[in-house]
């Protein structure tokens, strides 16, 4: 059995927070296989290290935005096998109200369940907030393919602004590509959009309508 | 009752009836921009009301969940201010009671990141960057409402004078909101109150409305669960289901 340690999947590895670091509200979750799915004989000890769980982790697709990653959104915060081989998983939500939060953790249990971990427990972290930075490069350009806009490059942390600016009517000029034609000419439709995590654009030169990830 | 829980499930109930209220008018927005607007503020507050209620109810320690809070409390007993509870009348009704309570909602939240309390910082960090959202969008529309046609800014203008003497009571705070504030875990009522008052006057001045006076008498109650009529029937509805048929499931 391994020592305990903490990894990410390799795309994202620059930002790893250790599992179980920062402000946990849930009270952990344990998930057990069945055992009547169980395929072994009993002779294996659980054959996976935290490298191989962030890879079968960075194949989940995420609910709502199928054309990337768990672990290209950046929601996935630390693995960790435990000595006795429970799989410990942090994820953290994109926001309060994030309704695919539950499909996320069942998603979870149910692909680390069919890689044969026996017990997978899933911790949700608030504390450091999910921000658009942890979106890989590779989830922003599958972003792009799809035909949502990615967050734009350089995070305007509303949340850190004076007041005066923070608060402002109008949302920070940000010059958005359209992911349709490139043109940089669009403006704002709507600050919410389909998901909580999107907001409406219109691209002024190609009039075509667009979904843009907020950045935050 | 502990200070703190009781802070906690204000918290929370604020959220919570609002969230309730917004809800209500999905698939009645007065366009297709705003229909998903109030529902996707609906959701963060209703995301942000189970996060005050788990850890309410775990320093409780009785045995109540997030949904036992909001489901099995009768009116008496939910700590939010009367603001929230008020009709959502006309849109200016509505955009009027959202502007007060995010102005308000976004300073609290700025002030809670500091709180002494790590759980209580780590949830205002998580709700700060949706309540900026929702503060921009409220501010704007009553802007575009004062400052729109003869209807409208009349409109806006009545919402705002009748909804004025509930807008208050946030910054009237009581011995429990004392409590938080010596313990570090809230910020004083006068520094949210010298905001929110620069803030609506800001917004106020570019929709042309004129604010009503600083020195009006405000209503209270609603923390201590005195309410107004219209909180029963929010509840009635919020409840029927687990009060009908209790622990239902789908």
């Amino acid at each position: 059995m391994k020592a305990t340690k903490t990894v990410l999947s390799p795309a994202n590895l620059q930002s790893v927070i250790p599992a179980q670091a920062g402000i946990h509200t849930e009270h952990p979750i344990t998930r057990s296989m069945d055992p009547r799915m169980r395929e072994d004989d009993g002779s294996e000890d659980g054959g996976f290290d935290e490298e191989q769980v962030a890879g079968w982790l960075a194949q989940i697709p995420d609910p709502e935005i199928p054309a990337i990653s768990i672990t290209d959104l950046g929601i996935v915060r630390g693995v960790r096998v435990a000595d006795d081989g429970a799989c410990h998983v942090t994820i953290t939500p994109t926001y309060s109200g994030c309704p695919a939060m539950q499909v996320i953790g069942d998603a979870i249990s149910d692909a680390l369940h069919g890689r044969g971990v026996l017990e997978v427990v899933l911790h949700t972290q608030l504390a450091p907030a999910w921000t658009t930075d942890w979106m890989t490069d590779a989830g922003k350009q599958k972003l792009r393919n799809y035909g949502i806009a990615p967050p734009a490059e350089q995070v305007i942390d509303i949340s850190r602004l004076g007041p005066a600016s923070a608060i402002s009517r109008k949302a920070p000029k940000l010059g958005i590509a359209c992911p349709n034609c490139g043109s940089t000419h669009t403006e704002v439709t709507s600050q919410f959009g389909s998901t909580p995590c999107k907001a409406l654009y219109k691209c002024l030169d190609c009039r075509e309508p667009f979904d843009y990830f907020k950045c935050h | 009752m502990d200070a703190k829980v009781n802070y906690l499930l204000r918290l929370g109930d604020n959220a919570l009836i609002l969230s309730q209220q917004l809800s209500r008018l999905c698939g009645k927005g007065p366009a297709l921009e705003e229909d998903m607007a109030l529902s996707n503020v609906a959701l963060d507050l209703l995301g942000q009301t189970r996060l005050w209620y788990e850890y309410a109810a775990e320093l409780e320690g009785a045995g109540r969940d997030e949904d036992r809070l909001a489901y099995h409390r009768d009116a008496h007993d939910f700590k939010n201010c009367l603001l929230l509870e008020q009709p959502n009348g006309n849109y200016a009704d509505t955009m009027m009671r959202q502007f007060y309570f995010d102005t308000w909602h976004y300073f609290l939240i700025a002030g809670l990141t500091h709180s002494s309390d790590e759980r209580i910082a780590a949830i205002a960090e998580k709700s700060l960057k949706e309540v900026t959202y929702h503060l921009r969008r409220s501010g704007d529309l009553v802007v575009r409402m004062g400052d729109g046609t003869d209807i409208s800014h009349a409109k806006t203008q009545a919402a705002a004078d009748a909804l004025w003497m509930y807008s208050g009571e946030v910054f009237g705070y009581d011995a429990v909101d004392q409590a938080m504030v010596e313990a570090g875990i809230a910020p004083p009522a006068d520094q949210l109150r010298t905001q929110w008052l620069a803030h609506v006057a800001e917004i106020f001045a570019e929709a042309t409305l004129v604010m009503p006076p600083q020195d009006a008498w405000m209503q209270s109650g609603g923390k201590q669960g005195r309410h107004t009529e219209h909180l029963g029937f929010i509840l009635a509805e919020m409840q029927f289901l687990q009060r009908a048929y209790p622990n239902a499931q789908w």
